[in-house]
């Protein structure tokens, strides 16, 4: 017996080696990852307010992340009195897990996926990545405080009713490849020649909303204002725990923008994929890398100190090496079939991160939404829209399959199917307002938790 | 051998946090063990290669329903109940009677195999690799053979919906 | 795939635990909890049994089984709250008057 099983060990090892390696990788990766994620967008933040953000540690302050990671490892380990030791435990693992389980079922480039072919793809990591409601919601009750309970309560409220929203925008976009696989639509948005953002708008853009609301960014970011509840169900949470959470948080925003990525901007496609004329475009992503190592190489005499530049140097060389790395698949014929997985996870990650910039962008323009108006947005306004949507892209599917449409062609049956549904929601949406207002109340709703 | 691993490590996990969800004092921790019963459940489902199955247990099961118990448990939980019994006064004759039901269906399962002309089919299964995509065949089955139970349980769900808000609704 | 008694052998297990927690416990949630491992119990049966004959129809009629369980916990589930509101305990012992 004990033989059999190891020798089953080795076959299993044998025909698993890869995506166990990958997921290794990704897990001891992406905690750095995040760590910059969040010094982009602390630098991104100071721009947008006229300054500077993290200049201290490090070359323009690049190596905040690591400071931030030591400080938090080192960071007093808190327990709140009577709390669930257990449940205080578990709650930061469960939304980590789920974060981190989810992004197995995505894939880079046609080359780049962990969990090879699932035939559930896309509903795999929606569905899986909805699993992190627990942690928020069992941190919260743990901390046996009110302000976490409440925090947590409104937040995986919150969670669940953009939920909804977000999965029927999903579905609207999924009539267009009648599968899940995630190869399958990315292949599909290729046979049709166009993006599904263009063919289904209204989907796109009540995803991007409920995605916000999914990854709790501004504006929805009530649960976790500072001033509103402290910082909610993370509260009672210090050092390691709490970064957990925040590894949670920042993972399921890049999931987000990845499914969004897959469905909606063409995953790995480069734009006008399809159209031959255009192959010049294949030269961007080598030429974009060459254009910042000059900027780098422009800008390295300016910088006050010998570390700095030294260390724009560094970079613009960096950048040379990645165009030049970019521009071999193109050019040289031996290597064209990694031409496929390089520039593909180029523009996926380009794309991955234009979709990031824009929540960022948002968190810092946009004012915070009230808890029931926040409530009000997702529940008579996001379900109504998505739910008319999912109809009027079937109805006008239906009338392109009739009319033998294909790829552009379809926009001109799909473009009234949009208009007709964002049109209707905001009849719905003054439809009550008018009620409410003759009413005589404010328009309030009892969504409050507890 | 992967599938029997796979079987084993899953069924163990869904007795074992069954066992420990219905005698626990602490209705949240029964709670969590019900989340983590019903996640081996699904992979039970996965190991038997019933994919779609497997992620709508994971969204509707443990991300809706068991949310929805979440909430609820959070908001009538009593710290006075920890401390009073949590077993009925029938307890010693419930489990009886639930261990001969026990004992009853357990022999029939396992002398089915061996009278011979009776009993559980010893078919073989497809192998894995002749199965259809299973997404593609549950919703083929879904909207062409019982399109009409389809449409019954979304008007048993939004029956349920009406029914949840009008009774938790605050009577003001 | 293993042999078909492994499959039922645990949908038993899980089955009588539920009926175990349904018939012993005091605690209405508890109860309704249990409910749904029984309900659990007869999907892994039903799933088995799909795969052994190779016909999907037995995944679909799980499918039905947990729509209908996610209905009945919600309705469920607005009793209890609706009890609690009124009479502030859980027990199932102590809900025993028929008016009051």
């Amino acid at each position: 017996m004990m033989h059999s099983l190891s020798q089953a060990t080795i076959e299993f090892l044998k025909l698993y080696w890869a995506p166990l390696l990958c997921g290794v990788a990704v897990v001891a990766i992406l905690p750095l990852i995040v760590g910059y994620i969040v010094l982009v967008e602390r630098k991104i933040m100071a721009d947008m307010q006229a300054r500077l953000g993290p200049m201290r540690v490090g070359p323009h302050g690049l190596l905040q992340p690591i400071a931030d990671a030591v400080k938090l490892l080192i960071k007093e380990d808190i327990i709140p009195d009577n709390a669930d030791k257990l449940v205080f435990w578990l709650a930061p693992v469960l939304s980590v897990g789920a974060a981190l389980l989810s992004l197995a079922g995505l894939a880079v480039g046609p080359a780049f996926q962990i969990a090879q072919d699932i035939n559930i793809g896309i509903l795999f990591v929606v569905g899986v990545s909805a699993m992190g409601i627990f942690g928020i919601v069992l941190g919260g009750w743990a901390s046996n405080s009110h302000y976490s309970l409440m925090g947590a309560l409104r937040s995986s409220a919150q969670l669940v009713s953009y939920e909804t929203a977000a999965g029927m925008a999903l579905v609207s976009a999924l009539l267009f490849t009648g599968t899940l696989n995630i190869k399958s639509i990315v292949e599909a948005q290729s046979k049709e020649g166009i993006w599904f953002v263009l063919l289904a708008p209204v989907a796109f853009f009540t995803y991007l909303v409920a995605s916000i609301a999914e990854t709790n960014r501004a504006p929805f970011d009530l649960p976790e204002a500072e001033s509103e509840l402290v910082a909610g169900y993370m509260t009672e949470f210090s050092g390691f725990r709490w970064s957990l959470y925040f590894l949670a948080e920042y993972t399921n925003m890049i999931v987000v923008a990845s499914v969004a990525t897959t469905l909606f901007l063409g995953g790995w496609l480069r734009p006008f994929a399809g159209v031959a004329r255009l192959n010049v475009l294949d030269f961007v992503p080598p030429l974009l890398m060459l254009a910042i190592g000059a900027y780098c190489v422009l800008r390295a005499p300016k910088q006050p100190t010998r570390v700095q530049q030294m260390f724009m140097l560094a970079v613009a060389g960096l950048c040379f090496l990645l165009g030049l790395v970019l521009v071999a698949p193109v050019i040289v014929p031996v290597a064209k079939p990694l031409y496929a997985g390089i520039h593909g996870a180029f523009w996926f990650i380009f794309k991955v991160s234009a979709y990031i910039y824009l929540f960022m962008w948002l968190r810092f323009t946009l004012p915070r939404y009230r808890f029931d108006q926040l409530m009000r947005l997702g529940w008579h306004f996001l379900i109504p829209l998505s739910i008319i949507n999912v109809l009027l892209v079937g109805v006008a599917l239906i009338a392109g399959a009739y009319f033998h449409l294909q790829g552009w062609g379809l926009l001109l049956v799909t473009t009234p199917a949009a208009v007709i549904a964002l049109v209707a929601a905001l009849f719905i949406l003054a439809a009550e307002k008018q009620r409410d207002a003759r009413q005589g109340q404010i328009a309030a709703s009892d969504f409050y938790a507890g | 051998m992967l599938d029997k691993v796979l079987f084993y490590f899953f069924a163990g996990i869904a007795v074992a946090s069954a066992a420990l969800m219905v005698t626990r004092r602490n209705v949240v921790h029964s709670a969590i063990f019900l989340i983590t019963a019903l996640l081996a459940t699904a992979g039970i489902f996965l190991q038997l290669r019933a994919e779609f199955l497997f992620i709508v247990q994971i969204i509707l099961y443990v991300g809706g329903i068991m949310v929805l118990f979440v909430f609820v448990i959070m908001l009538v939980n009593l710290d006075v109940a920890l401390q009073q019994i949590q077993f009925a006064r029938q307890k010693w004759v419930a489990l009886l009677i639930a261990l001969a039901l026990a004992g009853q269906v357990g022999l029939m399962f396992w002398s089915s195999g061996k009278m011979p002309g009776q009993g559980l089919p010893v078919l073989t299964a497809a192998a894995a690799g002749r199965l259809p995509l299973n997404s593609e065949a549950v919703a083929k089955s879904l909207f062409e053979s019982y399109l009409l139970p389809f449409e019954i349980a979304s008007v048993l769900l939004l029956v349920a919906m009406i029914g949840a808000v009008v009774m938790a609704k605050n009577r003001t | 795939m293993l042999p078909i008694g492994h499959y039922l052998f645990l949908s038993l297990a899980l089955f009588i635990i539920g009926v175990i927690g349904v018939v012993t416990r005091r605690n209405v949630i508890v109860v309704l909890m249990s409910i749904e491992l029984i309900l659990n119990a007869v999907n892994i049966n039903l799933v088995a049994f799909s795969r052994l004959y190779g016909d999907v129809a037995g995944q679909v009629f799980a499918l039905f089984i947990i729509a209908d369980a996610a209905a009945e916990a919600a309705v469920g589930l607005g009793i209890i709250i609706a009890f609690f509101r009124n009479r502030e305990t859980v027990l199932a012992d102590e809900m025993d008057l028929l008016k009051w």
